[in-house]
């Protein structure tokens, strides 16, 4: 498995990398960044879904976006009912999660795979898109939260300690738990792709009639990992409408589902690292470019964009994996090679 | 073991197959010989579900098979080692061991297939694109015996592999059929392997059996040209 070199070691140094960061970067970094890093971390737990089922599930979705934006809209429309925020959070996990059990049965049981299943996936997201931006009448409300069509959900409140509604995070309070989640997205999925059931869909992945044949119902298998990852994304909406403390239609737009297949393809498939870092990567770029005047920002990602199907289609850290890799062995192979030339 | 009864199958609207009948018990080795084009790959995919039935009836040790689906035939026990192996490349030797045995469970049958084919031994952490065509045909063959498979379907083993490692195959299925009771079906182009290995040979001729034949018949020179005219 291309994981496998770093071990048990490589996570728990990543582990400790992580938290290390988390708690300095609110130490060195300034406030207006610090909200900009904020939603890059929550960004980046969506790319990890994807990540998780594109790069090891082999499932291309165009639509994770969907999945995000029922999170958001779930956490957000109980929040507004509850008061409490712990129920809404776990149902904007729950509820996506389901949904993508459900969206899956259908397409994995019918055997629906490859481009077909990324054009539904993305059809899928922009129904949602379309259907939630007609919900802008006052006859739109579930409960007492007013779905607002096209100019969503304002004042969406914050997160707070389980059961206590006046006691609500703060956004350095944000950082931290969308960097834990980050984390422990991270470690769990790490960990589960180092069980069976993550070695079932690896192999799944790379031949899926064979391990039919071995007794694994790749469908059931696939099932399940298109869950978790939209559960997972489900997890970003949440903490994204709480970044905006506003959620709208626009989470659901093509835009939206297209930049996280952008993230994936520049950071790498069939690593968890590449997605992290492809999405910390392009959006920080065009935080950049969104700063100045001189150039296009869209005609700048786009150029990235191609430049690295073309250039480095492996994406960022599988090609520093191998390069590395290389390197390694590249005394080893030197020696070998000395040892031929001498008589 | 196996009951097959007019066994009809094909791609699309070809049909392929017109009316397999064989019957196989515990520990036995049918060999499956033909020309190309004729069934055999099509047959054991069929067997496997990877290709519908679309007339008659597989009964699998008592159990009515013909419409299970490819997983659940796997894990009722029947094994299958295709045309060019299709080990996992990425995963290494011992992962696509585990992914074998993952399937069945209990106690693991990696020490037991090591044991079985040694070269295996120096080679576990390689990735499978890594292997030799004879070592990949050798992990094909352990990974879908550390499942405990009743019967396995061998598809041209043989098949570009050297001499020696021919030699240890057959030698390791013999064991494995007299203290397993392990049935093969083995479709295969060596006639000096199926010799080795079957106890008896059905000819296949556009998609239906037309002979049995013993082994020791396919010394006879007759009896090949008549059946297989090589």
């Amino acid at each position: 498995m291309t994981a496998n070199w770093q071990g048990n070691g490589g996570l728990v140094a990543a582990t400790v990398l992580g938290l290390a960061l988390l708690l300095a970067l609110p130490q060195i970094v300034d406030p207006v960044m610090m909200i900009e890093l904020t939603s890059y971390v929550i960004m980046a737990i969506l790319a990890l879904s994807l990540g998780l089922i594109w790069g090891y599930g082999g499932i291309l979705c165009f639509g994770q976006s969907a999945f995000f934006g029922i999170g958001a809209y779930a956490y957000a429309i109980a929040v507004i009912n509850f008061g409490d925020s712990t129920i809404p959070l776990l149902l904007s996990i729950v509820v996506p999660g389901l949904f993508a059990a459900l969206l899956g049965y259908f397409l994995f049981y019918a055997r629906i795979t490859d481009v077909y299943f990324g054009v539904i996936t993305l059809t899928v997201t922009l129904i949602l898109y379309k259907v939630m931006g007609a919900t802008s009448g006052s006859q739109y409300v579930i409960g007492v939260a007013p779905l607002g069509g096209y100019n969503g959900i304002p004042a969406v409140p914050p997160l707070n300690l389980p059961g206590r509604p006046d006691a609500a995070l703060s956004f350095d309070g944000l950082f931290y738990l969308s960097g834990l989640m980050l984390l422990a997205v991270y470690v769990g999925l790490r960990l589960m792709l180092k069980s069976r059931f993550g070695q079932v869909v690896v192999a799944i992945r790379e031949n899926e009639r064979r391990a039919e044949l071995l007794g694994y119902d790749a469908r059931f298998y696939k099932l399940v990992t298109f869950a978790i990852g939209g559960a997972i994304a489900g997890l970003a909406g949440c903490l994204f409408a709480n970044w905006g403390m506003f959620i709208s239609p626009d989470v659901f737009g093509l835009a939206q589902s297209a930049q996280v297949i952008i993230w994936v393809i520049v950071g790498g498939t069939g690593t968890l690292l590449g997605p992290i870092v492809g999405c910390f990567a392009i959006q920080w770029v065009a935080t950049k470019l969104g700063a100045q005047q001189l150039l296009n920002a869209n005609l700048v990602l786009g150029t990235i964009l191609i430049g690295f199907v073309l250039l480095v289609p492996k994406g960022v850290v599988p090609t520093v994996s191998d390069a590395l890799r290389r390197l390694k062995f590249r005394p080893y192979v030197a020696t070998l090679v000395e040892q031929r030339r001498v008589p | 073991m196996i009951e097959v009864k007019n066994l009809h199958s094909g791609y699309g609207r070809i049909p392929i197959l017109h009316g397999i009948n064989f019957t196989m018990k515990p520990g036995e080795v049918v060999g499956i010989l033909g020309h190309n084009g004729m069934g055999k790959t099509t047959l054991l995919r069929t067997l496997v579900g990877q290709i519908k039935t679309t007339q008659g009836r597989i009964e699998f040790d008592g159990r009515d098979v013909t419409f299970a689906s490819s997983s659940e035939r796997a894990r009722a026990g029947i094994g299958y080692v295709p045309q060019g192996r299709d080990i996992f490349p990425l995963l290494s030797v011992v992962e696509n061991l585990k992914m074998g045995e993952i399937m069945r469970g209990g106690e693991s049958a990696i020490p037991e297939m090591l044991g079985h084919f040694p070269v295996l031994k120096d080679l576990l952490e390689r990735p499978g694109r890594g292997l030799s065509g004879g070592q990949q045909q050798i992990l094909a063959l352990a990974r879908c015996l550390a499942g405990r498979p009743k019967l396995i379907l061998l598809d041209e083993p043989t098949e570009g592999i050297q001499p020696s490692i021919v030699d240890l195959i057959a030698e390791k299925l013999g064991e494995l059929k007299v203290t397993l009771g392990l049935g093969i079906i083995l479709v295969e182009q060596d006639i000096r392997f199926i010799r080795q290995l079957a106890d008896r040979v059905l000819i296949i001729q556009k998609g239906a059996f037309v002979a049995e034949i013993s082994p020791d018949q396919l010394y006879d020179r007759e009896t090949v040209d008549a059946h297989l005219g090589i």
